[in-house]
């Protein structure tokens, strides 16, 4: 009886510690997409928190500062980019207390979190995000970005999830060096556009969030102009009965 | 109750082809510099060249996280040994240190395909080609990565390598002139490019000889 009961306990125990990783996603943001403009990034996300096919929260700001030369992006599990962000806390603070005059840039904060996501993902136990992160310091723009799995870049112009699939070709072909701040939002105002016309997850609420060697500026929630008057959405029916 | 089964690949193949020639007195390697994931470009400037000594340069594709990593190991433990013995690695030590490295995540490896290539103390040209887990030979020429099975053979008929089985061994060093390399290096690459899917966008190519460390690049096809 007690050899039963003791299997039991270890079972349920190897269960639990199961329980300790993620598995999945719950509640998710989409594509973040940022490029590099004339006097630093600038970064857009939708401000949606999905639970699955459930558009669940609008009001979530996917984008923060981190310190005084970054800004961070993340699409994916939201309470893993909430962790991160105690994660940078940390960093930042010690960071601060050396009171050295120096700062970490950019280039440092990226690599900080390429090496969190891919102990992570070692350890079997990844933080399910794909991160954006840019940023300028003694003039020089940085652009990056870290998947779940430690896959990590700097470029031009980066995207997460569908921005990978939709935004991308757009920034290959209209982005140049030293766009001005309106061309840069132009360009991204049409990624987001068209991700929002055809990923589902994505809800028209957006901020654009620029950082320059002045330091980070997140605009206030605004929506998109679409267009829905297409003749074949008019009287969507007509022809339906008898059809297939 | 079954077991969870995990949704979520640790690996990714973010594709790429590596070549090294060893030459009587320089090395070339070589790698493009294309990042894909499935179907899609995520870059199409990363660099998959790593120096790791003054005479060793190596070349890895496969899971960038995964390489990444790898080469920052061996960037800390070659600084380790010049600490210990105030001199460089040779590239045969970093050969063997790089087998180590690789067997020793045998059981949850480094998904890279590496290439080592550079001069040995005598200043000729060595190459060690590796699998994901650390087995290693010293060869003349060698490819790896997505387009190596492109290349290789090409490789094969022009270097014209003797067998491993003859005694006694033969040199198995091209008599090739670096220039002459360096044109194959840049034949294979277009012609890897043309039907491999994963190559492309731009080929990086070192040069280590008695002058030190050169580089050279040439754009390839980029769809």
């Amino acid at each position: 009886m007690s050899l039963s009961e003791s299997n039991q306990a270890q079972h349920n125990s190897l269960l639990s510690s199961d329980s300790q990783r993620t598995l999945y996603p719950y509640v998710t943001g989409t594509s973040v997409v940022a490029l590099k403009y004339k006097d630093g990034i600038l970064m857009a996300a939708d401000m949606g928190g999905s639970y699955g096919s459930t558009l669940r929260y609008k009001s979530v700001e996917r984008m923060k500062p981190v310190g005084k030369h970054s800004l961070l992006g993340a699409s994916g599990e939201l309470s893993d980019f909430q962790e991160l962000l105690r994660y940078l806390d940390e960093l930042i603070l010690y960071d601060n207390m050396w009171d050295d005059g120096n700062s970490l840039g950019p280039k440092e904060v990226h690599n900080y979190l390429t090496r969190v996501m891919y102990n992570r993902r070692n350890k079997f136990n990844p933080l399910w995000n794909t991160l954006v992160l840019g940023g300028v310091k003694n003039g020089q723009k940085y652009l990056g970005t870290v998947t779940m799995i430690g896959v990590h870049f700097e470029d031009n112009h980066v995207a997460t999830g569908f921005g990978n699939h939709l935004a991308r070709p757009i920034l290959r072909d209209e982005w140049h060096e030293n766009l001005s701040f309106e061309d840069g939002v132009k360009i991204l105002e049409k990624c987001m556009r068209v991700l929002l016309y055809r990923d589902r997850s994505a809800v028209n609420k957006l901020q654009i969030a620029k950082i320059t060697e002045e330091g980070v500026t997140i605009s206030q929630p605004y929506s998109l102009k679409t267009f829905w008057g297409f003749s074949a959405f008019q009287n969507p029916t007509v022809g339906a009965e008898g059809s297939w | 109750m079954t077991k969870q089964q995990a949704n979520w690949s640790p690996y990714d193949n973010n594709g790429g082809s590596c070549v090294a020639i060893a030459g009587a007195d320089y090395c070339v390697i070589a790698a493009d510099t294309r990042m894909s994931t499935g179907y899609n470009i995520l870059t199409r400037d990363y660099s998959k060249i790593c120096k790791l000594a003054d005479k060793c340069v190596m070349a890895s594709s496969g899971f960038q996280a995964d390489v990444r990593a790898l080469q920052k190991q061996l960037a800390a433990r070659h600084l380790i040994y010049q600490h210990q013995h105030n001199k460089q690695m040779s590239c045969p030590a970093m050969a063997q240190l790089l087998s180590n490295t690789l067997y020793y995540k045998r059981f949850f490896p480094y998904y890279a395909f590496n290439v080592l290539g550079g001069l040995d103390n005598e200043g000729k040209g060595c190459v060690f080609t590796y699998d994901a887990v650390g087995s290693y030979e010293k060869v003349g020429y060698s490819a790896q990565g997505s387009g190596s099975t492109l290349i290789m053979p090409v490789l094969d008929k022009q270097l014209k390598s003797p067998s491993p089985l003859l005694l006694p061994a033969q040199d198995a060093v091209t008599p090739l002139s670096e220039a002459d390399a360096i044109d194959l290096v840049k034949t294979v690459f277009v012609a890897a490019t043309e039907r491999d899917i994963y190559t492309g966008d731009k080929v990086e190519i070192v040069v280590l000889n008695a002058d030190g460390i050169r580089h050279e690049y040439m754009d390839l096809r980029k769809d």
